[in-house]
């Protein structure tokens, strides 16, 4: 519970600063640092129990189907990183206090920096690697919203972007890469994984898996070639750079690959990548720091310059190594936390952050020259000071380097060529703010900050001073339990003494430190530093030349898809269903089955002859469209005779219904659109949509053809033994509709309600000019509403209307039901309007469509609810047999309530789908 | 006859893809209903053919037919005609609102190019 309780406090927390802020920004900060203390301190009380090599775990399952578990573990190494991420927090938290300007969204800051701590302390102390995946992303996010908190600044909207998608997309490598280790470990929980280091580099994916678990490590700890987001994240506030480019975002990298250690490292693979990268890193960003004129940007590639001397030291596999690495993180994280402060501290108070501008500022800041001081010396691995020992761990082990044969000394010379470079870029950080001259045109008169803004420098140079001069008394402990986490194992002998007698790491030291003092001098003197400028980064420019090419490549992509005209829509798409149908075809085979066809009768083959003959004259006349329409209406009738033929009373019902409706609908709609269709596709288009066509038909039948010819495997003895004990009825077809799914028919009527109300609402009302004259110039006809017909449809009505009940309640029994009868029903009122017009009609036949179509669902949603009250299921049925006088023996069944609500939506939509339409353009009648 | 259904399933879809990717609206309203059948029918045959065993139960009857595919088809064509209706009004409206039929909604003079 401690566990869960630290990540949530500053997650949830996160808020109070927002309100806070109303009382003041003290107490904005102070609502952070409570929120932030509060997880300190239960971290602390676990202290006694982590150091004395214990582990606390805790879980609670979230999402087991896909081993994704809110599994927690406290171990050294988690410890270790909640202490930096919590307390360096909490400092960071106070000095963000001062440095934040009264123009500055305080509450913000505080909510974003809350949000970014728990998505911290979320990755160090998962136990379930898609859990920690989970937290990772949030950190990714969190640090954008944190990089472009100045969200004014261009600059900082760039930065933050470009971080988001080097991490983001490090993320999603990292993902897979986790999904594969999950796949080969069977599980994504770490116990699990962290015992099977044989399985996992036995496998054949290990390769794969773990270039994509390290293109994650690499792009969040900002490696070689990724690190270039780095320096573009300085445009956050320097409390933004300080928390996340000491502690926290870049070292989540190294952390993974440290909580991964026990079985990904020890292989060739593991040491030439992650050590190659990281000793490039190293080399590359310690050379490129030297010239930053920017503070920060001196920090940022001294930041990516010991990032790559830890990925180094992991990589290098040695246990030795293991311990030194988790020792720099400690001291990285100390010292560069109070150097970025003392940077923001000088901006802060000068208004510049550029080293050519900035000199001799001794006189104006002694107290913060002094703390810099000592956290640069920190950094360039002066004796005494924390960097010192873990440098000098760093230099023994590059010498007992072994894989690397006859180049034994490629290591251990870079090693010592960083250390110059670095003992250079520190020196320049205090010889050119510091002294150098005088300042040259600053904003401001520097001047010592408010007390308080440098008390968080105070306590982490402490630390350094602390950690560098009594390491055994200090650090030792800590040090201890999180390379034993790390290392899965026992720990190796190793000594933190600060002198070692005269040793070869030693030697190492004094070259670096004395060619380090050489090489800025140099510089400064005999190079002119200040006029040296750089070239931008490589890596930005191919950054932004990738993301224009990503964004024209989708704009081509887009336009060509998507460039507005139906036609092509539906020529890919029938292009891309062919494409996906033919695939199963040319994978099995095509072959029929064994079933042996039915014999053909000579009533069929005429009805086959009739169906494709009005299909195939439907699209040679389809530019007559009345004529098309003939046709059209000669294919739905054969189609009805398809299903009469092979047993399906109830479809030849309905699509006979269906079709006489249909057909009035398009000859209304027919009247309203020109007559014919102009010939203007180009012979190309057409022949080009013939062979889509062809090969659609052909892919259907001969799809139709490999099913029927194969027996069937059926679930429908289910419904045929059910229908009549379970569902009352003996026509299954309708017993399926309203009962058994009769959910489905539910959502169905309200497909239909919604079309309905959908043409209602596009076209009611619309008025348009009725022509006079029909296309070939001739009136239409005088007596539009016929005396004969108009007779015979009155005396029809009644009848149609007992049939359609007849076919209501008789549906559960025998072909008819809802649906049919309503379509009955429908034909008969709408024949009314066709033979007496629009006018009489209404006047006589007071029906509110859209209220009928409320009812008509309200009924059959009524009769699903009502099977609550009985304690079952939604839609449940129940059916007693009644005896009526007349009517003899009737099942009655809840079902037939349910269909009636269906019968009753069917009638109001076809009414009113039709009637809408009809009325579009009609005169006002005599 | 398993032919005979198999090729009339063929002829409707080819019909109904051929009017679907014509230019103006009727026309693709016919394909569509062309398109429909041809798919009511193709589900509806996945039951196999059967002839003279309506699915409704009665004492004696030597098989049935299968239901479910006919449940399935029975509301599909009730749907294909709410479907139908709905292009129509919007065809409908097209006309009036833009002044053409073209289902682009733009009219293009002269014969098109093929994309």
């Amino acid at each position: 519970m401690t566990l869960l309780l630290i990540i949530l406090f500053p997650l949830l927390g996160a808020a109070l600063p927002a309100v806070a802020v109303r009382w003041g920004r003290n107490a904005s900060a102070g609502a952070a640092a409570g929120v932030t203390a509060i997880p300190l301190a239960l971290l602390l009380f676990e202290t006694p129990r982590v150091l004395a090599g214990g582990t606390i775990e805790a879980g609670w399952r979230w999402v087991p189907a896909i081993g994704l578990d809110l599994t927690f573990r406290l171990d050294g190494l988690g410890f270790l990183f909640a202490l930096l991420i919590l307390g360096i927090g909490l400092l960071v938290i106070l000095y963000a206090r001062y440095y934040l300007s009264q123009r500055d969204p305080v509450g913000r800051f505080y909510v974003f920096l809350l949000l970014f701590m728990g998505a911290m302390l979320g990755i160090v102390l998962s136990d379930n690697l898609l859990l920690l995946l989970v937290f990772w992303e949030l950190t990714s996010l969190s640090s954008f919203l944190l990089i472009g908190y100045w969200k004014h600044h261009a600059d900082a909207r760039q930065g933050a972007r470009m971080a988001l998608a080097i991490t983001g997309g490090g993320g999603l490598a990292l993902l897979a890469g986790v999904l594969l280790l999950g796949h080969i470990v069977g599980s994504f929980e770490l116990p699990v994984v962290l015992r099977s280091r044989e399985l996992i580099q036995g496998s054949p994916l290990y390769l794969p898996m773990l270039t994509l678990i390290l293109l994650g490590a690499f792009t969040k700890s900002a490696q070689f070639p990724f690190h270039f987001w780095l320096p573009h994240a300085m445009s956050a506030p320097t409390p933004v750079s300080a928390y996340l480019h000491s502690a926290t975002m870049v070292k989540a990298g190294v952390f993974l690959l440290a909580r991964l250690y026990p079985v990904l490292s020890g292989s060739d693979a593991w040491f030439y990548l992650v050590s190659g990268t990281g000793l490039v890193t190293l080399v590359f960003a310690a050379y490129v720091a030297m010239f930053k004129h920017d503070l920060k940007g001196l920090l940022a590639y001294s930041t990516i310059s010991h990032l790559g001397l830890i990925m180094l030291l992991f990589g290098l596999s040695t246990p030795l190594a293991a311990v030194a690495g988790v020792f720099h993180i400690i001291n990285h994280a100390t010292f560069k936390a109070s150097l970025f402060m003392a940077a923001g501290i000088i901006d802060h108070e000068s208004g510049s952050r550029d080293m050519r501008r900035l000199n001799g500022l001794w006189k104006y800041m002694p107290h913060t020259a002094t703390l810099a001081m000592v956290a640069a010396a920190s950094m360039a691995g002066v004796p005494l000071f924390n960097g010192f020992l873990s440098k000098e761990m760093f230099f023994t082990e590059a010498l007992e380097l072994h894989q690397t044969g006859t180049l034994w000394w490629i290591v251990p010379a870079a090693a010592t060529l960083a250390g110059v470079f670095a003992v250079a870029y520190s020196l320049r950080f205090i010889h050119d703010v510091f002294f150098n001259g005088e300042p040259v045109d600053l904003p401001r008169t520097p001047h010592e900050p408010p007390r308080w803004m440098k008390v968080p420098v105070e306590i982490l140079v402490v630390l350094c001073l602390l950690v560098g001069i009594f390491p055994a008394y200090t650090v030792a402990p800590l040090l201890n339990v999180a390379a034993g986490s790390v290392l899965g194992g026992p720990l190796p002998e190793f000594d933190l003494a600060i002198w070692h007698g005269f040793t070869f790491p030693l030697l190492m030291s004094v070259v670096a430190l004395s060619g380090g003092v050489l090489v800025y001098f140099a510089l400064q003197y005999r190079f002119n530093l200040h006029m040296i400028v750089q070239s931008p980064s490589p890596g930005r420019r191919f950054y932004n030349r990738g993301l224009a090419w990503l964004t024209g490549l989708s704009e081509i992509v887009t336009g060509g898809l998507q460039n507005g005209s139906l036609q092509r829509y539906l020529a890919l798409l029938v292009t891309v269903i062919l494409l996906a149908g033919a695939f199963p075809f040319w994978q099995l085979g095509w072959y029929s089955g064994s079933r042996s066809p039915g014999m053909m009768d000579g009533g069929s083959g005429v009805a086959w002859l009739l169906l494709v003959v009005s299909a195939a004259c439907t699209v040679i006349w389809h530019r007559q469209r009345l004529l098309a329409l003939v046709f059209v209406g000669v294919t739905g009738l054969m189609v009805s005779l398809i299903f009469v033929r092979f047993s399906a009373p109830d479809l030849a019902l309905t699509q006979i219904l269906v079709e006489v409706v249909s057909i009035i609908l398009l000859l209304l709609a027919l009247y309203l659109l020109p007559q014919t269709t102009p010939r203007e596709s180009s012979v190309t288009r057409r022949m080009r949509d013939a062979g889509l066509a062809v090969a659609a038909g052909l892919g259907a039948a001969g799809l139709v053809w490999a099913v029927l010819t194969r027996p069937q495997d059926t679930i429908s003895g289910f419904f045929l033994e059910q229908s009549v004990p379970g569902g009352g009825g003996s026509n299954v077809v309708n017993v399926i509709l309203v009962d058994f799914r009769g959910f489905d028919t539910f959502g169905e009527i309200i497909v239909l309600a919604i079309a309905a109300l959908g043409i209602y609402a596009m076209i009611g009302g619309l008025r348009v000019e009725r022509p006079a004259l029909d296309p070939a110039r001739r009136p239409w006809a005088a007596d539009s509403h016929p005396l004969l017909l108009r007779v015979a449809s009155r005396i029809l009505l009644p009848l149609a209307l007992m049939v359609s009940v007849y076919l209501l309640l008789r549906g559960h029994n025998e072909p008819g039901g809802g649906f049919i009868a309503g379509l009955v029903t429908a034909v008969a009122l709408i024949t009314q309007y066709l033979a007496s017009g629009i006018a009489w009609t209404e006047a006589r036949l007071r029906l509110d469509h859209q209220r009928m179509i409320g009812i008509g669902v309200l009924i059959a949603a009524l009769t699903g609810v009502a099977s609550w009250f009985f304690g079952a299921p939604f839609l449940t049925s129940a059916f007693a047999h009644w005896h009526l006088p007349v009517l003899g023996e009737l099942p009655l069944a809840s079902a037939m309530i349910f269909d009636l609500g269906v019968y009753l939506t069917v009638v109001a939509t076809t009414m009113l789908m039709l009637v809408t339409l009809g009325k579009i353009g009609a005169r006002e009648e005599v | 006859m398993e032919l005979l259904v198999a090729s009339a399933i063929g002829v409707l879809v080819a019909c109904g893809v051929y009017l679907l990717l014509r230019g103006r609206t009727f026309p693709v309203v016919l394909g569509l209903t062309l398109l429909s059948y041809g798919v009511n029918v193709f589900i509806f045959v996945m039951g196999r053919l059967q002839s003279g065993a309506p699915p409704i139960i009665k004492p004696g009857a030597a098989g049935y037919a299968d239901p479910l595919p006919q449940a399935l088809v029975l509301t599909a064509i009730v749907i294909g005609f709410g479907m139908t209706a709905f292009v129509l009004a919007l065809a409908v409206k097209a006309r009036f609102a833009l002044g053409n039929d073209h289902v682009d909604g733009v009219e293009r003079s002269g014969p098109e190019r093929v994309p």
